[in-house]
């Protein structure tokens, strides 16, 4: 389940079961070809299933009515959907906060001032580097100069502005020059988000997993720039739960305020959800998203703490942790309802461990990144 | 106001533009929302941000509001306290008088 950082910030509302947080991915299609995407191995077969125009419009409604506030326009990459104002303008009418999470691919000075016109609030971009040639190696694509014009026009544009900086080996000890870079351009909220591994960023662990030491330097490095910075920029340093040795309470809990549309309609309880095996993924198309939301099977499984298991079952941190991320229990043990690896505590917390000291390992061979792209990966094995 | 967050009474501040306030059916209460985040707003701390429009000073709102509020003790102390929280918080800036 990706990116908890968001329900660790700021949601001091508590959901009382309302899903305050509605995720849009639009699309999985995407120019980048990033070694750490969070979209499905498998993201080629949902290009024909995604949701038309008037698709989205009904669950914006219908989110509304269930109470959501938050809303983020997500994907793939957002920008390639042609129909993303009329999606906005919808939104803001219907009184949602709306959040562009995008890679900056395909927005220009046009289609920013259209979506300022729709009433978009608040865009985060992402970023890599602070360096053209490590960006561009990184998403597979000539992409760094753009994004840095991007955020300028952005900015330009009176928008708040998160850059969002997905952290791992090949990019952690450059923190010192990105906080220079997005102080330079005038960000407000700058979120070095260590990545989680799963999908594409499972697949190339091996090379992205940063060692304790990185990690502990790059957050020294962001303490001394909060000091320095106080309030002009807020800074956000998300660690990765590999080194925590206590789970993160990972999407609030399942089904509690999360809520995440795919571009095939399906509503799941987080993005990363179809990883697991044996659950039935039911869509927006046969069903409404109060049902989807209330009383599907999907999202009562894992919701509360009747599913959970010793040493979860027991323990005190249970209503503070909800037993971690059920898509990395089932990926790194292979039972979902296990106590996510990532606790000390877990039984499993070995296989942790060993990712950690191959991390640490200097003596390893280098493998390739696998790239995010068409053909990277054989995937017709893995229907259940 | 000063960089110790301490307000005057002509100091007149303002809802910091990322902020949006607005009054939410669902919790029936007003929330404030701004990027990634919301915070439901109890009724005093509503009307105190209410008032945060750049147009009124701290003592016109305390004037305000005592009289919205008359049973509550020490009211002035309470809104300078809140106003001087938000303000650390990032949630108002402050126009000046």
């Amino acid at each position: 389940m990706p990116k908890d950082g968001s329900t660790t910030q700021a949601v001091s509302l508590d959901g009382q079961g309302k899903p305050m947080w509605l995720v849009l991915e639009l699309t999985y299609r995407c120019p980048l070809k990033c070694v750490w995407c969070n979209n499905p191995l498998d993201y080629e077969q949902y290009g024909r299933k995604e949701l038309n125009t008037d698709e989205w419009i009904r669950v914006l409604r219908e989110g509304r009515e269930l109470g959501a506030l938050q809303l983020g326009f997500s994907g793939g990459e957002p920008m390639l959907r042609d129909d993303l104002e009329i999606l906005v303008a919808e939104a803001e009418q219907l009184g949602y906060y709306t959040n562009l999470i995008t890679s900056g691919v395909g927005l220009n000075h046009e289609r920013l001032q259209a979506l300022k016109k729709a009433g978009l609030k608040q865009i985060q971009l992402s970023l890599q580097s602070a360096n053209r040639q490590l960006t561009d190696e990184l998403v597979g694509a000539r992409a760094h100069d753009l994004k840095i014009d991007v955020a300028r026009m952005i900015k330009a544009e009176g928008f708040p502005m998160v850059l969002n900086v997905p952290v791992f080996r090949q990019n952690i000890d450059q923190v010192q020059q990105i906080l220079d870079l997005a102080e330079e351009i005038g960000v407000d909220y700058l979120e070095f988000a260590n990545i989680q591994y799963y999908n594409w960023a499972l697949l190339n662990r091996e090379e992205l997993l940063p060692t304790r030491e990185q990690i502990v330097h790059a957050e020294a490095v962001v303490n001394e720039a909060r000091q320095r910075m106080g309030k002009r920029m807020t800074i956000y340093f998300v660690i990765p739960d590999y080194y925590e040795n206590r789970p993160k309470a990972c999407m609030n809990g399942w089904g509690t305020i999360h809520l995440t549309i795919a571009p095939d309609g399906a509503a799941l309880p987080c993005q990363e959800v179809r990883v697991i095996k044996g659950l039935e993924f039911p869509t927006v198309r046969e069903h409404s998203l109060s049902w989807l939301w209330n009383d599907s099977p999907l999202f009562k499984k894992f919701r509360g703490d009747e599913w959970m298991k010793e040493p979860c079952r027991t323990c005190d941190e249970k209503e503070k942790d909800f037993g971690g991320c059920r898509c990395q229990a089932f990926l790194l043990t292979g039972d979902a309802a296990n106590t996510d690896p990532a606790c000390s505590k877990s039984p499993h917390h070995h296989v942790i461990e060993m990712a950690i000291n191959r991390a640490r390992s200097n003596n390893k061979e280098p493998r390739p990144l696998i790239r995010r792209q068409p053909g990277a990966v054989i995937t017709s094995f893995m229907e259940s | 106001m000063s960089e110790n967050n301490i307000l005057a009474p002509q100091d007149r501040p303002k809802l910091n533009p990322k902020y949006l306030l607005r009054w939410e059916k669902s919790q029936d209460a007003y929330i404030l929302l701004y990027p990634e985040g919301v915070i439901k707003l109890n009724p005093s701390a509503s009307e105190i941000l209410k008032r945060c429009t750049g147009q009124l000073s701290v003592e016109d709102m305390v004037a305000e509001l005592s009289s919205l509020f008359a049973d509550a003790p020490d009211i002035t102390h309470s809104i300078y306290k809140f106003l001087e929280n938000s303000y650390a918080k990032g949630w108002i800036d402050n126009t000046g008088c």
